[in-house]
């Protein structure tokens, strides 16, 4: 066991990336051959964060699990730190179920499977790491390695949006123009992603440039995160430049975060992208936004922080609002589900900006809901899709009848999405909530507001597509594969589990947000 | 003292001496050889380049002397960068060998060149007054404009040469003209005296400004940084392909070897009363940028794409080259670990973009469509080296970018930093183009446009042209056969794999674990920087 605490950061990285280069080596034309081999990997890492999680100690709290390798010495001085305080813990936890679940989910994939998973996998290995390092240049290494991959992963097994049916009407009122047909292709959303994702890390990497250049004028230069954190205590950086460096952060891990107004890329991004890959990237990769907030941001620079956070908390409302809103008046399915990915991080941000130690508890849970719970619907979308080939609502109806395993997962997830309580999303919206009604009681109560409107479109969507009459034209689809329903069933016992008994999860993330609120 | 110091450790240049001999070996064996043999020349080349490279290493390890009463140095620094050209050398000969057997006469020469240019840029790292550099930098010109124009029946390839030569011969009459400049007003030459002269100096006349400024000029046109990099793209885009990777490549390193060691053992110990020459180098570099990123959007074939992402690259590097400073190596460390790092990735690119010609004879970024499903170890190989350029991770374009951007933001150019972060963002967009043709657009796409499109003529009749001999080499039957022109590529030769994987394990490893290479590197810049 010991043995394994050594290294087991080390091999949550090193697994997934060592299976991707593996995979290379796989012969081409054997599709099922490289899903098996990812399933294997995915489920080696799946066992590493699940003991990871289980064997991190909150009583003890702080970092554990603390390895550091050295990597490069004077004049750059960067280690390979790692570490996990329970933030992580929880963070890869997530990452572990949902990769193994996107893995499986994929065995739809058929064509060049070998050169899917190896991306795949090696988005994984990034995801990984950058919850896991203490380093600022490992933590951009395994940002941009995250990233990298999404641009082929979308724009070679992702799928085009065609809107033919006639856009005279919007939800049944008739309209003054005719809104047309339009093409959303999927290299569009692939581009689209990608430039976005990697425009907001041009801000990230110029923060870190500017702490370097700054921990360097006071006398020390580094990139570790621990001495930067002991600099920012004691005070080495002025107020002046935390106040210009913190936006940095703030909108560029935002970016990933999708944090309003810059959030377009994520329901094109997410609707083109294969499902699995859709699973993979709301469910995790937008957390890795929120993370580096918390972690870069609010760590390093808190006084930056604590000014900007009034902004924050606005645009996270309207984060909330606008997605909801937004995902109102879609008619693609998949398209509801990236508004309604946008809504929910909305409540993350919130939470985050709340610097209230019951609101950043309530993000960070919301993170490990949100990302189970939108990939369960990704998946369940995808299922649909695998059989149907449409994904708009006004065709989609009736959808219990013939598939009924399928519905009843997405009616679960959407429960969850809307607040049910009893299931994870009620727990974390409510802490969220309560940080925010102690903090900013007016941005609270659009929240709310916003948390109404949830109900109203999943809802709506529930009735319709799921509950509502059952068209003739769906009469002989077949319900969920086997593989779609264990995911399912998995996923949803996740999310009651969560719900019905939050504290495993609070107590491990309590220890974490209590160590970041101990900075304000 | 002086006339002793001219000959007592001559032997030191035995490496320098043993490949101008070698180069005139391969010269007159070329004579002797039967043109069906004339492969065997390059794989000559190859090993004799080797064994050059490990006399030098052998030879030389630990020396740091002066030749010639402080004409050319023989320290780390030279010999990292001479092990450093060979290498290029060596690669890109393997890299060429089909290419001149199918589409090049006199195969001897075209090596003989070669080994003759990387003679001069071993010089070039080595000089340490302005006239030996000038000489040097001559001496892999006139190379230079001969492999360019290699091409015999080719008209692009001849216009291309005319533009290098006269382009060539202002940029060095200038340089020339500079340094007299330099010469007239110091009455120094050798970068050591001319620290010493700015140093004791109250004031200087504003002849020197106008020397240093035309030496700037002469040495921009060189590197091809802008505003002196219009001859880049036709040249690039006119030349045989292999002549194109070297002068991407090998040239613009060997440039900044002498650059760096002008600025490092001149200009750098005067840093504190004469840094002007900082905010001149800043701003070629950021126009560099600027200009070379966003023209390279707009490039259709896939040299000039690569012209103009290299007159960026040049950009980021003189960023690094401008905060050269003796308080801390970083900026040192960074450009020539950049300079390895980029020659590593656009080798590989080059490497397959070869042998993508060599099977088809097409060169647009339109032609590649459908590559990952006709040769998809080619398109991996060049989507890895693109990424690479753009800086992801985990390949070596993200840590060498990290590295040189982090000493630019440290010598207070966080602006610049920023600017070079900003732009490889845009460069991203063009590489990304190129990515997609190999993986997203359909190879069924290109055999529409094939049928009747125009490129696909041109780029036949250019083969044939400049092959510029009748028989069969210059046409691979994929050209005539339209089913294997849009199944399955052939497969490239053994010493093509052998460079395209040698180079993507090297952008690979350095990107994950350069340690190994920083400690070299680091020796070379300890050398140059107090060798002032």
């Amino acid at each position: 066991m010991n043995s394994f605490d050594q290294s087991a950061l080390l091999l949550t990285i090193l697994v997934p990336l060592a299976g991707a280069v593996l995979s290379m080596f796989l012969p081409r034309n054997r599709p099922n051959d490289a899903w098996y081999f990812a399933i294997f990997v995915s489920a080696i890492t799946l066992i590493i964060s699940v003991v990871l999680f289980v064997g991190y100690d909150f009583a003890a709290g702080g970092y554990q699990f603390i390895r550091i390798y050295e990597w490069l010495d004077e004049p750059l001085n960067i280690d390979l730190h790692l570490a996990m305080d329970g933030i992580a813990a929880t963070l890869v936890l997530l990452n572990g179920i949902v990769l193994f679940g996107a893995v499986l989910i994929s065995q739809t994939i058929k064509h060049r499977t070998r050169d899917f998973f190896v991306l795949l996998l090696a988005l994984g290995s990034g995801v990984f790491g950058v919850f896991v390092v203490q380093d600022l240049f490992f933590l951009f290494f395994f940002y941009e390695l995250a990233v990298l991959p999404m641009y082929l992963l979308i724009g070679v097994w992702g799928s085009s949006t065609i809107f033919e049916a006639d856009r005279q009407r919007l939800w049944g009122i008739p309209l003054p123009f005719d809104l047309g047909s339009y093409n959303r292709p999927k290299e569009y959303g692939a581009m689209k992603l990608m430039l976005v994702l990697v425009g907001g890390s041009v801000l990230i990497w110029v923060g870190i440039l500017a702490l370097y250049v700054a921990s360097d004028q006071a006398g020390s230069p580094t990139f570790s995160m621990v001495a930067l954190g002991e600099l920012a205590k004691n005070g080495a950086f002025s107020p002046t430049f935390q106040n210009w460096v913190f936006p940095l952060f703030m909108i560029g891990f935002g970016v990933l975060a999708g944090l309003w107004p810059f959030h377009t890329w994520s329901p094109d991004g997410h609707v083109a992208a294969p499902t699995g890959v859709s699973m993979l990237h709301a469910g995790v990769l937008m957390k890795l936004g929120a993370f580096g907030i918390i972690r870069v941001g609010m760590v390093l620079l808190p006084e930056g922080a604590e000014a900007w956070m009034p902004v924050l908390i606005v645009l996270g409302t309207v984060n909330v609002v606008y997605g909801a809103i937004s995902a109102m008046s879609q008619r693609d399915l998949k398209y509801i589900i990236g508004y309604s990915s946008v809504s929910h991080m909305g409540y993350v941000i919130m939470g985050i900006a709340t610097l209230h130690p019951v609101g950043l508890t309530g993000a960070v849970l919301q993170m490990f809901s949100h990302g189970i719970m939108t990939a369960l619907m990704f998946a369940m979308v995808g299922a649909i899709y695998e059989r149907t080939h449409v994904r708009d609502i006004t065709i989609l109806n009736g959808l219990m009848k013939r598939m009924g395993f399928a519905s009843f997962f997405f009616a679960i997830a959407g429960l969850a999405s809307l607040g049910l309580p009893g299931l994870s999303g009620f727990v974390a919206e409510f802490m969220v909530f309560t940080g925010a009604f102690k903090t900013y009681l007016p941005l609270a109560v659009l929240a709310v507001i916003g948390a109404a409107l949830t109900a109203i479109y999943i809802l709506r969507l529930l009735a319709r597509t799921f509950f509502g009459e059952a068209d003739p034209r769906w009469e002989g689809l077949t319900d969920a594969s086997p593989v779609e329903k264990t995911v399912g069933a998995a996923f949803v016992l996740i999310l009651l589990f969560v719900g019905i008994w939050p504290a495993p999860f609070t107590r491990v993330i309590n220890v974490g947000v209590d160590s970041v609120m101990s900075l304000f | 003292m002086s006339t002793e110091n001219l000959t007592a450790n001559l032997y030191l240049l035995t490496p320098e001496f043993v490949l101008a001999g070698f180069a005139l070996l391969v010269f007159v064996l070329d004579l002797f050889m039967p043109d069906e043999r004339k492969d065997l020349l390059g794989w000559l080349s190859v090993l004799g380049l080797i064994g050059i490279a490990i006399l030098s290493i052998a030879m030389l390890v630990g020396v740091d002397e002066s030749l010639y009463n402080g004409l050319l140095a023989v320290d780390e620094y030279a010999l990292f960068f001479k092990v450093f050209f060979i290498g290029i050398g060596v690669f890109i000969i393997l890299s060429s060998i089909d290419y001149v057997r199918q589409h090049l006469n006199h195969p001897g020469e075209f090596y003989g060149l070669l080994l003759f240019s990387i003679l001069g840029m071993n010089l070039m790292a080595m000089s340490r007054e302005l006239l030996t550099a000038y000489i040097s930098l001559e001496l892999l010109s006139f190379s230079l404009y001969v492999m360019v124009a290699y091409a015999l029946g080719s008209p692009r390839s001849n216009e291309a040469s005319l533009k290098y030569i006269i382009v060539g011969s202002v940029s060095s009459a200038i340089l020339l003209y500079g340094i007299s400049m330099v010469y007239s007003t110091l009455g120094v030459t050798r970068f050591g005296d001319i620290s010493e002269e700015l140093k004791a100096a109250t004031d200087v006349s504003p002849a020197l400004w106008a020397g240093l400024a035309l030496i700037v000029a002469g040495l921009g046109f060189k590197l091809a940084a802008v505003p002196f990099h219009m001859w880049a793209p036709d040249v690039y885009e006119g030349a045989p392909l292999p002549v194109t990777a070297y002068l991407a490549i090998a040239s613009k390193a060997a440039a900044f070897a002498l650059v760096i060691r002008l600025l490092a053992e001149a200009f750098v110990p005067v840093a504190d009363r004469w840094d002007q020459w900082q905010i001149i180098l800043v701003v070629l570099a950021a126009l560099s940028m600027l200009v070379g990123n966003l023209v390279a959007l707009a490039q259709r074939n896939l040299k000039r794409l690569m012209a103009y992402s290299s007159v960026g690259h040049v950009g980021y590097i003189l960023a690094g080259v401008a905060v050269l400073s003796t308080d801390s190596l970083l900026g040192a460390n960074g450009v020539i670990f950049y300079l390895v790092g980029y020659s590593v990735t656009s080798m590989v690119v080059f490497a397959a973009l070869i042998a993508f010609f060599n099977a088809t004879g097409q060169e647009e970024i339109a032609d590649l469509a459908g590559l990952a499903d006709r040769q998809p170890f080619l398109a991996m190989a060049i989507a890895i080296g693109l990424f690479s350029l753009s800086g992801l991770p985990i390949f070596v374009g993200f840590t060498m970018k990290f590295y040189l951007f982090t000493a630019v933001a440290n010598e207070g150019f966080l602006w610049v930093a920023g600017l070079a972060i900003l732009t490889s963002l845009i460069s991203l967009y063009y590489y990304l183009q190129v990515i997609r043709q190999m993986y997203i657009q359909p190879a069924l796409a290109a055999s529409n446009e094939g049928d009747d499109h125009g490129s696909h003529v041109d780029a036949e009749d250019e083969a044939g042209g400049s092959g510029d001999n009748e028989d069969d080499h210059t046409h691979t039957p994929a050209h005539h056969d339209p089913a294997s022109d849009y199944v399955a590529l052939p497969r490239p030769s053994a010493a093509l794999i052998a460079v395209v994987f040698l180079g993507l394990v090297a952008t690979v490893g350095l990107g994950v674990y350069p340690a190994p290479l920083l400690e070299l590197v680091e020796s070379a810049s300890a050398a140059v920087m107090q060798g002032g």
